[in-house]
């Protein structure tokens, strides 16, 4: 049946950005000791204090045990078989963009994220975070001015050490999980942005993620603070060459937001999700976790999730503050033998406060694809309110699609609203964009973007764009 | 002779089990419009999925030229390209896509095919304006999901607006009177008549004698089991409509 090969086609889409750059990078021998942790944090000439907290984190995780609860399967991880530290081999000291690596440049030039400013159009200061090590930050004079520091983690924990002691693991402790605790004791870079009391962040703050390095794992942190009243908008996107071998992504982000401030994260998460036997591909665990610390404050997540072989990834807010409020917007892909079991975790603390949740799950191919979300009304949650939402949408008849909502209300005055929906991109939809003249390809495209509406519309406009062509780009080769 | 926009040739088709069309032999000349009329199940609206392409209905016998060409070779939407269109008789809901921009990105598909320029969001606003006011619609209808939460009238009335947006050469209009009332109706085929032209083709598929008021065929036809048992001018409809199917199907038996 033709439409039955198309939507083979469509779950066999191929990965655009698998190449590898040829750079000598800095790498240490495979293999995770406390001696791997403190030549970590000697490379980075930290300060006693991390390395206490990594180490810290270290004997915790040896304690605990990979979460076997998630509905994904995969082969048992040899920690002892990962590169824990590899970065891009500087011919000196950094001064300026200018003396980056340009085959580094080349590559974010490739994926389509210039790095020299003149040359961006206005409106994103970016960070680069090359297997694990940020090369570059853009527009950071311009946002100095305002007082907004942006800069890679390492840079941060040098010059504004106080910043980082108070924040760093407010959110996520180092003991919170198995990845996080990992995650805590090795860690080599990521992305730190403060913005203080009642300032405006005028443009997107974006990270871009690059794993590069065969058999390294990349372990992130990113550490954002809205200071009272401020607002921030980021986003971060990533991706990796096509290798045979899994590669694991561990990241922690923290966000912390005080009184009346506001961030919005949003994720573009297209990792290299193995080839269509399943072979090879990102296992992207991570742990991120926002704060809404003071009363009024908002946390909005945002993610398109397009890539892994695995996802594993529970954006989560913490509405501490009286009548704060959190979102979660999710579109998850799974084609091919990709796996995701994603969703997000809304702990009601504060009287008054609201959370919405609106997932889409697009299943394809052999595609496995899970929603799992908590949402928690605690006793001092008055009047706290939360409306949550999960369609999903097959394609095809070989992949699935599965929905864990857990509903723990301890105050009788919450209110908790729960919709799910599961559809299959009917044989007369398609049929009907055909008769209008529209290619059956494009037509799949259409329903799935229109399916995904409500969460592209939170995107940023630039990457709403984005968004858009990377699902289409999915979904490309899918007419013979 | 000018060439027919449709020819169709001993058509034979299954859908699911069932052999329903069984020797459909139908031409319509330019400009003219043919009513298809029959009791339930004969096979009107099999024979409007195979024009149209419909992947679920098979086709095992007969041919069909569209101007002159092979129209069972062609893709369903190379023959929307090349002019066919199909008004359906339940039309489908699309989540997520408003109308507005569905009906730009058909009209688009078809003038990229005819190596016309694609128009923007401005030209097409104002195209569909005019066009909105063949059909009566509002507007506000043109920014929601495509059909989500329309009317019967009124899903009916967007396939008309479509047509009226494509200008289609060949048209086939299945039970576009079905679950209409009075006004709807008169509305749809005000918008159907002002469609109509020396070049392009209608194909009514009705069961009720009702819309032949409001839009005057040139020819009727009789379609019982899967053939056309009679054809005739407009007054067969009337004729059909005192006595009803049972006695054209008895002397098609006997």
């Amino acid at each position: 049946m033709a439409e039955a090969q198309d939507l083979q086609k469509l779950a066999e889409r191929e990965y655009e950005f698998g190449f590898v750059t040829d750079i000598e990078t800095d790498s240490a021998p495979p293999g995770l000791s406390e001696d791997t942790i403190r030549m970590i944090s000697n490379k980075k000439d930290e300060p006693e204090w991390l390395l206490d907290w990594r180490l810290r984190a270290y004997k915790r995780w040896l304690t605990l045990e990979d979460p076997a609860w998630a509905k994904v399967k995969h082969p048992p991880i040899n920690y002892q078989d990962i590169i824990y530290y590899s970065a891009p081999k500087p011919k000196k000291q950094l001064e300026s963009l200018d003396e980056v690596d340009p085959e580094i440049l080349r590559a974010y030039e490739k994926l389509g994220i210039p790095l020299l400013e003149q040359k961006r159009l206005a409106g994103v200061a970016v960070d680069a975070v090359f297997d694990s090590v940020s090369v570059a930050t853009t527009f950071k004079a311009e946002l100095e001015k305002q007082g907004i520091l942006f800069c890679s983690f390492s840079e941060a924990v040098k010059n504004h050490p106080d910043l980082i002691q108070k924040y760093l693991g407010s959110v996520v402790p180092y003991a919170d999980n198995f990845y996080a605790a990992l995650n805590s004791a090795v860690f080599t870079d990521g992305s730190f942005a403060y913005i203080p009391e009642g300032v405006r962040c005028p443009m997107e703050l974006s990270t871009y993620f690059r794993i590069n390095a065969a058999n390294t794992g990349q372990f992130e942190r990113t550490l954002l603070v809205a200071d009272k009243g401020a607002y921030v908008s980021y986003l971060e996107g990533c991706t990796a060459p096509m290798r045979d071998e899994n590669q694991l992504h561990a990241a922690v982000v923290e966000l912390v937001a005080l009184e009346d401030a506001e961030i919005k994260y949003s994720t573009i998460q297209n990792w290299y999700p193995g080839d269509k036997n399943g072979k090879g591909g990102i296992y992207n665990f991570v742990t991120k976790r926002g704060k809404c610390a003071g009363a009024r404050s908002k946390i909005s997540w945002t993610q398109v999730e397009t890539g892994s072989a695995i996802t594993w990834k529970y954006p989560s807010c913490i509405l501490q503050g009286d009548d704060s409020v959190g979102e979660f917007y999710s579109v998850a892909l799974t084609a091919n033998h990709q796996q995701a079991d994603t969703g997000t975790k809304m702990i009601h603390i504060g009287k008054n406060t609201s959370s919405t949740i609106i997932s889409k799950g697009i299943s394809a191919g052999h595609g496995d694809n899970t929603y799992r979300g908590l949402v928690r009304m605690q006793k001092g949650a008055d009047g706290a309110r939360n409306y949550s939402q999960c369609d999903s949408l097959l394609l095809g008849d070989q992949c699935g699609a599965h929905t864990f909502p857990y509903l723990e209300v301890q105050n009788s005055t919450a209110t908790v609203e729960h919709e799910a929906t599961t559809s299959k991109i009917g044989e007369d939809q398609l049929f009907y964009c055909q008769q209008r003249g529209i290619s059956e390809e494009d037509a799949i495209s259409l329903i799935v973007n229109g399916f995904c509406k409500q969460v592209f519309r939170e995107l940023p406009m630039e990457f709403a764009v984005e968004a858009n062509n990377l699902l289409s780009l999915s979904l490309e080769g899918s007419v013979g | 002779m000018t060439t027919p926009i449709l020819e169709i040739q001993d058509l034979h088709a299954r859908a699911g089990e069932r052999d329903v069309l069984q020797g459909i032999e139908l031409t319509v000349a330019p400009g003219e419009v043919h009513a298809i009329m029959g009791p339930n199940g004969s096979g009107k609206s099999t024979l409007a999925n195979v024009l149209a392409g419909r992947p679920s209905v098979d086709v095992t016998h007969g041919k069909v030229l569209y101007r002159g060409a092979d129209l069972l070779g062609m893709a369903p939407e190379q023959r929307a390209r090349e002019g066919v269109f199909l008004a359906f008789q339940y039309p489908v809901e699309i989540p997520g896509i408003t109308n507005m921009y569905f009906a730009k990105a058909a009209l688009n598909a078809v003038r990229a095919h005819r190596g016309e320029k694609e128009l923007d969001a401005f030209d097409f606003l104002s195209l569909a304006r005019e066009k909105m006011k063949l059909v009566e619609m509002d507007e506000a209808l043109m920014n929601r999901a495509i059909n989500e939460g329309f009317s019967g009238g009124e899903k009916k009335r967007n396939e008309i607006l479509q047509m009226a947006i494509l200008e289609p050469t060949l048209a086939v209009l299945d039970e576009t009177d079905s679950g209409l009332d009075i006004d709807a109706l008169r509305i749809v085929a005000n918008g159907v008549n002002s469609l109509r032209s020396a070049d392009r083709s209608m194909v009514l598929i009705t069961h009720y004698q009702r819309l032949l008021d409001y839009i005057v065929p040139d020819v009727v036809h009789v379609l019982s089991s899967g053939r056309i048992v009679r054809s005739g001018g407009k007054e067969l409809a009337l004729e059909l409509e005192e006595k009803g199917y049972g006695w054209l199907e008895e002397a098609a038996a006997g």
